[in-house]
């Protein structure tokens, strides 16, 4: 039936197939040879993109200066949890800087990438530098907003991003659970109740921190705006510093975007020293005062104490000493079924 | 005499018929069943928790609703939009046959910045339609816009060619005849186009239905309310339960499939009563 030519286009086809497949295997051959460059990829969050520019900079100007070799870092940015899949199924990242530690701690449940202690392997909890959570109101303050409490008045409208959806928003609403929690006297009733009436006065659940960025600063949306320390201080920068101002809250969350190797990636690769010495940098004064630059808290008391000015003091509770750690609060809060989730549910019915 | 009869009058069936199963099962049926063979790590009960929870039903009737609504409002514009590039000669007519084209060229994360911008509270068209009271920008209305934005290009690419093989011959014979314009259309334009018409109903559906980057932007999110199915899927995937995600989407999958069927088969029906009317009648 089939004629001869027809035949020999099949084998072609076949044949350019099969040869397709070795030569994407060969891309992974193991171990960099001496004086060949290394490439490293990190694989990080969305507002990060600009800090490791800096610092991926810095550190392959030092590495090539030490070792003679040339030092490339790729980076890779998208929404944290997002990453953290594109990690776990195949993409081939030495170091993860994420939003949280919910989705590095994946990476060992779901990828048996990196061993489960993963995080007690660097300093302070595998977080070189922290965050926390503020509120950015328009000029002048109009509203009067001053603290948590401010949120729940009638008539105030809240911009805060979809925690189910954005990992940063996780830390929004922790924020203001253990503010709750912390002023009932640890009643964890109380702080339901008291978020079920925050959450009144949210109209809008943005899919990620910038979208709600947005949503607040170009739709002119909302009198608050919950959001990280680092991105409100982007936003009443140079745009928008007639336009906006920070209100720092009495209590809020300690956040700690930690980093971590990817064990499996670095060790198939050859390229764990690197890597491994790329996180070492990031606690390095050098790094840390380029933390600071980016409006990241740094870690190091002496690069600490050089940008106190530029930090205020808050009181701050880590998720560790109130929620019993990331595992605990995404099953608790934020997965199906969780406190998110009976905000909105029984209501409708 | 036997044998020729059934050697085809076309070479290559045997080859084309094996190349095109090998690229739709690659292409298409491997991931598929791939999303379908993960479902299966739920048991029946998981699997019926996660797909008739209430959220679950509202996302599913808000994004087969909006997507329904989108695809007729295209219907009937995409129809008259074709019917005019077909039919008449203006000036900048090239320039309006290429504007078709552009949400398909758009990234649709552009697309639903754009439309979020122009209907919230303060964009160009947000602000009166707010004065006069309607609030598009967060709502399933604007949820609507964004689904007909992007599926537009779908019903006037194909109702175009085939209006384009209409020779004005067969209305000015109906009209010599004595068929009244109303008559030459709804007897004689609109069987003809009729099948190409619900072609580009269906792509314009099946598109909108599954969309998500551009309808996250001006949805607002809000349970229950303004909650896009596949906004579902990604928070199950956010928190990496990949069975739940596979199930939301695996029932998505299968009410399109079925739909996508019903009008494939409408259409072939409607196809052939056209085609078998001048014998009949």
């Amino acid at each position: 039936m089939k004629s001869p030519s027809a035949r020999r286009l099949t084998a072609a086809l076949l044949s350019l197939l099969l040869s397709a497949v070795p030569a994407l295997g060969g891309c992974s051959k193991p171990g960099a040879a001496q004086g060949e460059p290394i490439t490293l990829l990190n694989v990080s969050y969305d507002p990060t993109r600009e800090l490791y520019t800096d610092l991926n900079a810095a550190f392959a100007k030092q590495w090539e200066a030490k070792h003679g070799t040339k030092l490339v870092i790729k980076q890779s940015h998208g929404g944290s949890g997002k990453q953290a899949r594109a990690v776990i199924d195949g993409l081939d990242a030495d170091v993860v800087t994420l939003a949280l530690a919910y989705d590095i701690d994946m990476l060992h449940d779901k990828g048996q990438l990196i061993p489960a202690d993963w995080q007690k392997r660097l300093p302070s909890n595998s977080s070189p530098y922290t965050s926390t959570i503020v509120f950015v109101v328009r000029k002048g303050n109009p509203k009067a907003i001053r603290d948590w409490e401010d949120l729940l008045r009638e008539g105030v409208s809240v911009i805060t991003p979809n925690p189910k959806t954005s990992g940063g928003a996780r830390w929004n609403y922790l924020a203001a659970w253990g503010y709750a929690r912390r002023k009932a006297g640890g009643d964890d009733a109380k702080a339901r109740e008291f978020i079920s009436r925050l959450f009144k006065n949210v109209p809008v659940l943005d899919s990620g921190a910038r979208g709600a960025t947005t949503t607040f600063a170009e739709r002119g949306l909302g009198d608050v705006l919950i959001a990280w320390e680092n991105e409100a201080f982007l936003l009443t920068g140079e745009v928008g510093k007639d336009e906006f101002e920070i209100i720092v809250p009495s209590v809020s969350i300690l956040a700690e975007p930690p980093v971590a190797l990817v064990d499996k990636n670095v060790d198939r690769k050859g390229t764990r020293a690197a890597a491994e010495a790329w996180l070492q940098y990031l606690y390095t004064d050098e790094g840390q005062e380029l933390a600071a630059k980016h409006h990241f808290r740094p870690r190091s008391q002496k690069v600490a104490a050089k940008y106190a000015h530029r930090f205020p003091t808050v009181s701050l509770f880590t998720i560790d000493e109130v929620f019993g750690g990331w595992k605990q609060s995404q099953k608790q809060h934020f997965d199906d079924g969780g406190s998110f989730d009976q905000l909105y549910v029984p209501q409708a019915q | 005499m036997h044998s020729s009869a059934r050697r085809r009058v076309l070479p290559g069936f045997g080859l084309t018929l094996g190349l095109s199963w090998l690229y739709l099962g690659l292409i298409v049926l491997l991931p598929l069943s791939g999303l379908f063979l993960k479902t299966f790590s739920l048991s029946w009960a998981q699997f019926w928790d996660t797909v008739a929870a209430p959220r679950v039903l509202a996302a599913y009737r808000l994004s087969f609703g909006a997507a329904l609504a989108a695809a007729l409002l295209n219907a009937v514009f995409g129809l008259l939009v074709a019917w005019v590039l077909v039919r008449y000669r203006f000036p900048g007519k090239a320039l309006v046959d290429a504007l078709v084209d552009l949400p398909f060229a758009l990234p649709t994360a552009v697309a639903g910045l754009t439309l979020t911008t122009l209907y919230s509270r303060n964009g160009w068209y947000g602000q009166h339609l707010e004065a006069l009271g309607f609030q598009v920008a967060f709502t399933p209305v604007g949820i609507v816009i964004a689904l007909t934005f992007i599926g537009l290009p779908f019903v006037v690419r194909t109702v175009q060619p085939v209006l384009e093989d209409i020779d004005a011959d067969v209305e000015e014979a109906a009209a010599t005849l004595g068929a009244t314009p109303w008559q030459v259309f709804t007897r004689v334009l609109f069987p003809s186009v009729m099948p190409a018409l619900l072609s580009g109903f269906t792509l314009a559906f099946a598109r909108a239905i599954g969309e998500y980057g551009s309808v996250v932007f001006i949805s607002g999110n809000m349970p229950m309310k303004t909650e896009i199915a596949p906004l579902l899927i990604i928070t199950r995937l956010e928190q990496y339960d990949y069975a739940g995600a596979t199930a939301i989407a695996g029932v998505m999958l299968a009410v399109s499939f079925a739909m996508l069927l019903a009008v494939n088969l409408l259409q072939r029906w409607t196809h052939r009563r056209f085609e078998t009317r001048p014998g009949t009648g």
